[in-house]
């Protein structure tokens, strides 16, 4: 995608957004956009360790709950010496804590194969939700309570929102935004090609003087701190956080089963994969309802990685390129 | 409190009950790992879904002793052909797939991932989500040797358990396809040079692997009760038992089990129980930093 | 001519009369074409609370059914609207809001389950909607909301009101030393900590105070150390699985303890009933009722046959003693508000179900200030006389006999647990 073109498109969604927010006070439709855009992000941040240099990560959950817990203990500790934050700080201590940790986890295993690395992740992750169960402070295993705070006047009172979850929902289509943003610039940035260059083949790129584990921290860094983003606002949407919930292994498959359905070599993959799955995710879940949301995963997930192994987006194009062929 | 406290920490017994205790059950996790320590270890597929294929068995378990009497245990032994064929059948799939190709590392996973999930969700559709238990007369009953208790319900998973993986050990160093097996894990093309199918011996193999799940999965339910989602809890168990035991090593796998049995009895007994999981999973991590082939792996 | 043609039309117009009352004719007494009450909440059918919430799904079925049968709410006949929360706190605010402004429910009813009522919390009040919850441990402690109601019998102070009748009974028989031992997941943790505060008021000297993770396989290092500290009482909160790994265990090691038990989930289902049999003698736990002649309500054992009826088929808990009288409990307190008022105004619901004592399946229900049963009626009850393998047994007076609160009582305590 040729680069004004991307920017026209990203400028073409944020409006669509605004929009879609400025049109409808039906709080319904935000609390689900919310779903579907921390899905998106989940995927992106997966994709920039997993799909762009091929390190699979499992523990996806326990950076997303690190990220939202994060904000709960800070929720907890700043109105006690007196600081009243504003929803982007919890956001930035997120991508902080949680880039912190990508980089720490990195320097710990991404020296093994990558199959070590996805079972350290694994570990990490029950590690971290040990952590959180016997942590007193945010509430231990019996979880804790958000308040949701009142909906913020910005810009001097010129712009306020209806409720709460509607800024939530615009929060977080700029945090998706930003995300998409970040991604294609890794894609298509020198940095990328080395990404590309180690998943392709880790020992050739070495040999051409790339630097592999340089490379990789930075990857793995960027993916925490963008899974921390998106794990950042989920205590104010959802207003009960608890480490069974908070580390669901939901998350986790989904963020590794989006980007697989949308095509793991593409910037745009995640992004596809995240808006058809969640989509259907959440309808599901208000009609058919019930166990059937999560086989749905399972069956598609199976039948993407056997019949569509690059993805939505790589089968598109391999049409496309049949089509060149015989057109 | 600190009479009872110096109490706990200086009985013998307590201490040696702790160790028995941590033996058992080292012993039950050793027949949940060993078909994940063939699959992932020897043949390096991360079936992520073999903890979901033991329920099945826990499930089958269930279903024999509810209907026709049978003893878990025996169910258990009676079904492992059919996961045999249904593990071969697996692996087709699996090499048709992505081995063949090549594309194992991460679609192979996704691929075990949705498998899970449809194995979580099928026994949920059947049975529901209600908890399920079985009963043996062996349910119940402690022998108590000296200060030592061996209750039957983990004592006879532990000799079942440890028959299996004897069995298996025979098998793969004396048989010709035991012995395939462990070479087409460390030299594919010296095997198909001495006029072996890697893939048919593969194919053996991962069945093997799947067929350990039906005993185990019977074990499980004799020890406590089961329902579709308690697969998730072992997965993390499974996987850090093959990685600190070495992949490759059955004996590995072995010791690994003991170790993460007996590191989660002590800290139940003496310590805060909150942080076993960590423990456990601390102790993996440690391995992976300072020696990630494992105990008795082959240092790469 | 004229005539012919009047004779056909008056034909036509009776036939079309006629055609038109047929339908009038199937249809329920007064309940005809008018517009349903529609009832709004979220279940948990999945994940961890799954099976309770399916069994509470059925009772709740029950109270429609009957409801309807009789005429419906106001004349209108009652409709769910529900959807499963597959016990996913954030799944909840999403589901309420959609009932609330897209489906349009009348009235609200809760999940079951703290973690899957408490999200739904901040929706409910803003719409100022009357929320009769099901099965929640303390979740208006920290919003005050005065439209909330609880139906389980916890008490005023719900954390402390669950176990005092074991400590009371504890204290009635001069216990000095308590175990303490809870799972590391939310209502476990909640018992305990009310658990703790009891003991410590009551001057009980604790010697062990430990939390387990769940995944926990074998409980007998637990119930050893637990053995090393020699306590009179041992108090555990626990969830199923554990629940029954604690008894088999306590039974293998032959745990010497005279209390033993308190707030135990799982060991008032029925298929854990029947697998654990003998082993549960003598453990005296938490239940909100059971079949005693104490507890026999008009309309309990005619709802429990309608229910034991669907369950088989449902794969639900057999017996249904546990939730679903309280999910139908939740309803009827609903409608005979709605019944009584005459109205569907939330303000005048509200003060109604403030006000009022109502008489329901489960008996006498009355809330206090903080929308909690304004006196406790969490059953101490204690498990006797069992044989293994015996389903219907857990079915008669007697198998759990009451020994708190005193205005139930079915019989005396059978002491010690074990010497």
């Amino acid at each position: 995608m040729r680069l004004g073109g991307f920017w026209g498109l990203m400028a073409a969604a944020l409006l669509a957004g605004l929009a879609f927010a400025a049109l409808t006070n039906n709080e319904y439709y935000f609390f689900a956009a919310y779903a579907i855009l921390q899905a998106l992000i989940m995927a992106i941040a997966w994709n920039i360790l997993g799909g762009f240099t091929g390190y699979v990560n499992f523990g996806s959950a326990g950076f997303f709950a690190v990220g939202a817990y994060s904000t709960v203990a800070l929720h907890k500790f700043l109105p006690s010496i007196g600081i009243d934050a504003p929803l982007f700080v919890h956001v930035l201590a997120g991508a902080v804590v949680c880039g912190l940790i990508g980089l720490g986890t990195g320097y710990l295993t991404l020296r093994l194969r990558g199959v070590y690395f996805a079972i350290a992740t694994l570990a990490l992750a029950i590690v971290g939700q040990t952590f959180m169960n016997n942590w007193g402070y945010v509430g231990a295993a019996k979880g804790t309570s958000i308040l949701t705070p009142d909906p913020p006047q910005l810009f001097w009172g010129y712009v306020s929102f209806s409720s709460y979850v509607k800024y939530l929902f615009v929060v977080m289509l700029l945090l998706s935004l930003m995300a998409i943003v970040i991604s294609r610039y890794i894609a298509t940035s020198r940095f990328g090609r080395g990404l590309a260059a180690i998943r392709d083949d880790e020992l050739a790129a070495e040999c051409m003087g790339v630097p592999t584990l340089r490379l990789k921290l930075i990857s793995a860094t960027v993916m925490g701190a963008l899974m921390g983003v998106a794990g950042a606002p989920y205590p104010f949407m959802v207003t009960f956080v608890d480490p069974q919930s908070a580390f669901s292994l939901v998350i986790a498959v989904n963020s590794i089963a989006m980007p697989m359905i949308g095509g793991t070599a593409y910037w745009y993959g995640p992004v596809v994969g995240a808006l058809l799955l969640g989509t259907a995710q959440e309808v599901l879940s208000v009609t058919i309802s019930s166990e059937l949301n999560v086989f749905l995963v399972g069956v598609v997930l199976v039948g993407c990685v056997i019949l569509a192994p690059r993805g939505l987006v790589g089968l598109v194009n391999d049409m496309r390129a049949k089509a060149k062929r015989h057109g | 409190m600190t009479g009872a406290a110096t109490t706990v920490i200086t009985d013998p017994g307590l201490f040696l009950n702790a160790v028995v205790a941590g033996l058992l059950l080292g012993g039950f996790y050793a027949a949940v790992a060993l078909g994940l320590s063939v699959a992932f270890g020897q043949l390096d597929i991360v079936n992520i879904a073999h903890p979901a294929f033991i329920i099945v068995g826990s499930y089958f378990a269930y279903l024999f002793g509810a209907r026709y009497g049978f003893d878990p245990v025996i169910t258990g032994i009676l079904l492992t052909p059919v996961f045999f064929v249904l593990g071969m059948a697996v692996y087709s799939i699996y090499y048709a797939s992505f081995e063949r190709t090549g594309q194992e590392s991460l679609s192979g996973l996704a691929f075990f991932f949705g498998l899970m999930f449809i194995i979580e969700v099928t026994l949920i559709m059947i049975y529901g989500v209600d908890y399920r238990l079985v009963s043996a007369p062996y349910i119940g009953v402690n022998w108590k040797i000296g200060v030592v208790d061996f209750p039957l319900r983990m004592a006879i998973p532990f000799v079942v358990s440890m028959l299996m993986t004897i069995g298996l050990y025979f098998y793969l160093s004396k048989t010709f396809i035991g012995r395939a097996i462990l070479a087409v894990s460390q030299d594919r093309q010296a095997l198909q040079l001495m006029g072996a199918d890697p893939v048919k011996i593969k194919q053996v193999a991962f069945g093997l692997a799947l067929a350990t799940a039906s005993i185990a999965g019977a074990l499980l339910i004799v020890i406590g009760p089961v329902e579709p989602s308690i697969n998730r809890e072992y997965i993390g168990r499974a996987f850090a038992i093959v990685v600190l035991g070495g992949m490759g090593s059955i004996a590995g796998t072995v010791l690994a089990a003991f170790i993460l049995g007996i590191a989660e009895s002590f800290v139940l007994t003496y310590a805060s129980p909150s942080w076993a999981p960590a423990v456990a999973f601390g102790i993996l991590l440690f391995t992976l930093a300072v020696r990630p082939s494992g105990i008795l792996g082959r240092p790469s | 001519m004229a005539h012919s043609i009047l004779r056909r039309l008056a034909v036509s117009a009776a036939a079309f009369t006629a055609l038109a009352a047929i339908p009038a004719l199937f249809s329920t007494p007064a309940v005809a074409q008018q517009k349903p009450i529609k009832v709004g909440f979220s279940m948990a059918l999945t994940g961890p609370l799954g099976a309770g919430g399916k069994s509470a799904l059925i009772g709740m079925e029950i109270w429609r059914d009957d409801v309807n049968a009789k005429g419906g709410l106001l004349g209108r006949p009652v409709e769910f609207v529900y959807y499963d929360d597959q016990t996913n706190p954030a799944k909840v605010p999403p589901l309420y809001t959609k009932l609330i402004e897209v489906d349009q429910v009348d009235l609200v009813v809760s999940s079951y389950g703290t973690n899957v009522i408490v999200p739904a919390m901040p929706i409910v009040m803003r719409k100022k909607m009357v929320f009769p919850a099901l099965f929640g441990l303390a979740v208006n402690d920290e919003f005050k909301y005065d439209r909330y109601f609880q139906i389980m019998p916890a008490g005023p102070v719900p954390k402390e009101d669950w176990s005092r009748g074991f400590f009371q009974i504890a204290k009635s028989k001069n216990l000095k030393t308590v175990a303490l031992a809870a799972a590391d997941a939310e209502f476990a943790q909640n018992a305990v900590d009310g658990a703790r505060k009891i003991a410590k008021s009551m001057g009980f000297e604790i010697v062990y105070d430990k939390s387990y993770p769940p995944p926990t396989t074998d409980f007998a290092p637990i119930v050893r150390a637990i053995q090393a500290t020699n306590p009179d009482v041992v108090y555990v909160g626990s969830y199923p699985p554990d629940s029954v790994g604690m008894v088999k265990a306590a039974n293998e090691l032959g745990l010497k303890t005279k209390l033993f038990g308190g707030g135990m989930v799982g060991l008032q289902f029925a298929a854990i009933q029947k697998n654990l049999g003998p082993m549960l003698n003598g453990i005296v736990n938490y239940d909100f009722w059971v079949p005693a002649p104490t507890l026999n309500f008009p309309g309990i054992d005619a709802f429990l046959k309608k229910y034991q009826e669907k369950a088989a088929a449902a794969g639900v808990d057999p017996l249904g003693h546990y939730l679903p009288p309280w999910a139908y409990a939740y309803l009827e307190v609903l409608g005979q508000a709605v019944s009584a008022t005459k109205s569907l105004d939330q303000d005048k619901l509200a003060q109604h179900m403030r006000t009022t004592t109502y008489n329901t399946i489960v008996g006498p229900v009355k809330f206090g200030a903080n929308g909690e049963w304004a006196s406790t009626r969490a059953l101490m009850v204690q498990f006797r006389d069992l044989k293994a393998d015996n389903l219907e047994q857990f079915t008669k007076a007697g198998s759990r006999v009451v020994l708190y609160p005193d205005s139930v009582k079915s019989g005396e305590l059978a002491f010690p647990y074990r010497q």
